[in-house]
């Protein structure tokens, strides 16, 4: 059924400002009605610390970070964070799924190859992975929404993730452009 | 009054159905934005097409506006919110680290997820680092966690930063983000050859009615405690009129030699006093910090009991409406302030103080010497506790539930 729906011709993203607006009313809600964010990293966290835990459970406990969200019998997947980054992925489907943008594709720049662009995803990934939780935080458990309540971390944090990529950027201007 | 206790209120399942529903929001805005293609992202830092910095200032301004206005307005409580504490070095050093990430895979790991969501399979190998990267950091940071947990400036916020109050920092958000905007558009034009008479009119509208909204928040201010204290008050005064935060000075004795909880001493009376006489191990607590106790780096999940006292009760009481407003937990108050400790224990400090008639809220003993807390009334000895008599413990200690973030 996918694939009937994909067909169709994509229809054309929002624009920005207007997406940006849509996305604050929904950063405003979660922080008006629980409290919290919102956030990806600390869930993809917990996941991995899940599996971690069915294999060694012995290294878990003796490592302090690790510790905190499974050691002994805590279940790193109790934590509201998980069915956030679930609900992440089910609405990205939804709104691909009804906008005709479910699409198998490798998007990149038109001077490398598939195998090329995968490779820099992965390891463009591993390096976000690593910062995101050395930073306590991903763009959006830590800039987006540390930066709407204002905490003077996650400002600091967010221009130094830009300064960071627009140093580096034309130094991997190949793979985009 | 908003955020809601949302365990107490909807249940286990009902709270993570709701966070789904938050999450499912933030797919939904974040695949209708283009942040599930990697080139839209990866354009941004080439000046060709702004999206990122467009949607993600515009997401957080509105928010920001927002959160600070239904605050100025009673209907959320700030305090309640989770703010990022501040590890100042780790989080430049982790940020520079994501930069790198960011420019080389295309993606952050939210976006990362919604690309992964629509099929693009430079989306999946993001993830798949993504999940490899945090397992590496997991193996790694017990080889430097002490600068991991550097440079901690707790719940800093800017506008403590700045000094300033938080609704102008708002307004000074919402403008740089505007000038950010204007100076982006540009850009593009340059860079991207895009035609700024196509772009809708209506972002002008949007962004004047963002502008007035946090105008408006500034004029209005943030609640004061008083404020607040006047909306809460049917609910906290009960636990006045009844006494129950007032503590016994044989309750008061008895927690001093209790060591199975932490028992923190806050004396609010003026240095004089305090050097004049005050218990041993107390600390004396100036208005302002008082007002602002997530400055101080005071955890108030741990297991302890605050004490505040004055020379009699009015101040103290003071005193511990502030506190109640920023919902410190167990807080408690000297019943009679220092004049009825002084009192009850004065057999003990004999000679070196002397009973004088003065106004309320005035210390009503004249010292020889400002000895302190050098003095045995300072913290009189546990079998005294059996000549006090009885006494009905007010204190009841209550668990408070710690908030954590997205990426906790």
């Amino acid at each position: 059924m996918a694939n009937t729906r994909a067909k169709k011709p994509a229809r054309p993203y929002l624009h920005p400002y207007l997406g940006g607006m849509i996305l604050g009313t929904v950063l405003f809600l979660s922080f008006f009605l629980s409290g919290n964010g919102l956030g990806a990293s600390g869930g993809l966290n917990r996941i991995i610390v899940f599996f971690e835990d069915l294999i060694v459970p012995g290294h878990i406990d003796r490592t302090p970070y690790l510790l905190e969200m499974a050691g002994g019998n805590l279940n790193p997947l109790d934590a509201w964070i998980i069915p956030m980054v679930l609900g992440t992925i089910a609405g990205g489907f939804l709104s691909g799924f009804f906008n005709g943008r479910l699409k198998v594709e490798t998007n990149k720049g038109p001077n490398i190859s598939n195998r090329t662009r995968w490779i820099m995803a992965f390891a463009g990934g591993a390096i976000m992975g690593y910062g995101a939780r050395f930073a306590r935080g991903c763009t959006s458990g830590q800039a987006l929404s540390g930066g709407a309540v204002l905490s003077a971390g996650s400002w600091v944090f967010m221009f130094s993730v830009f300064a960071s990529a627009y140093a580096l950027a034309w130094f991997v201007r190949k793979a985009w452009n | 009054m908003a955020p809601f206790q949302l365990q107490a209120a909807l249940g286990y399942w009902g709270m993570m159905a709701l966070y789904f529903m938050l999450g499912l929001g933030f797919g939904v805005a974040l695949e209708l934005s283009g942040f599930g293609k990697s080139t839209k992202l990866a354009a941004q830092f080439y000046f060709k097409e702004l999206t990122v910095l467009k949607v993600m200032f515009t997401a957080i301004i509105t928010a920001m506006v927002l959160i600070f206005l239904a605050s100025s307005l009673g209907l959320l409580d700030y305090s309640k919110l989770y703010v990022n504490t501040t590890y100042l070095w780790p989080g430049i050093v982790g940020g520079l680290i994501m930069g790198v990430g960011f420019i080389v895979g295309g993606f952050c790991p939210g976006t990362s997820l919604v690309g992964m969501a629509t099929f693009k399979l430079d989306g999946l190998f993001f993830v798949l680092g993504g999940l490899f990267g945090i397992f590496m950091f997991g193996e790694t940071v017990s080889l430097y966690d002490t600068f991991w947990n550097s440079s901690f400036f707790g719940r800093l916020t800017l506008f403590d930063f700045f000094a300033v109050p938080a609704g102008i920092v708002v307004v000074g958000v919402v403008l740089m983000a505007l000038g950010m905007f204007w100076g982006g558009e540009h850009l593009e034009r340059i860079f991207g050859g895009r035609d700024l008479q196509k772009e809708p009119k209506w972002r002008y509208a949007a962004a004047a009615g963002l502008l007035l909204l946090a105008l408006a928040t500034a004029f209005n201010g943030q609640p004061t405690l008083e404020k607040k204290w006047h909306r809460l008050a049917a609910q906290k005064q009960p636990l006045l009129d009844s006494r129950a935060v007032y503590i016994e000075p044989a309750e008061m004795l008895s927690l001093i030699h209790d060591d199975t909880r932490g028992l923190l001493l806050w004396d609010v009376r003026s240095e004089r006093d305090f050097n004049l006489f005050h218990m041993r191990s107390a600390v004396r607590m100036e208005e302002e910090t008082l007002r602002n106790i997530h400055r101080t780096g005071i955890d108030p999940t741990a297991n302890q009991v605050i004490v505040i006292m004055g020379n009699d009760e009015k101040a103290a009481t003071e005193v511990w409406k502030w506190l109640a407003m920023q919902d410190i937990p167990n807080v408690y108050i000297l019943g009679g302030g220092i004049n009825r400790w002084l009192e009850t224990f004065a057999a003990e400090a004999r000679g070196l103080m002397v009973k004088k008639e003065g106004p309320a809220e005035t210390l009503r003993y004249a010292f020889r010497a400002a000895l302190g807390a050098r003095q045995p009334a300072a913290e009189p000895d546990q079998h005294l506790l059996k000549s006090l008599g009885e006494f009905t413990p007010k204190v009841k200690m209550t668990k408070v539930v710690k908030r954590q973030g997205g990426c906790g």
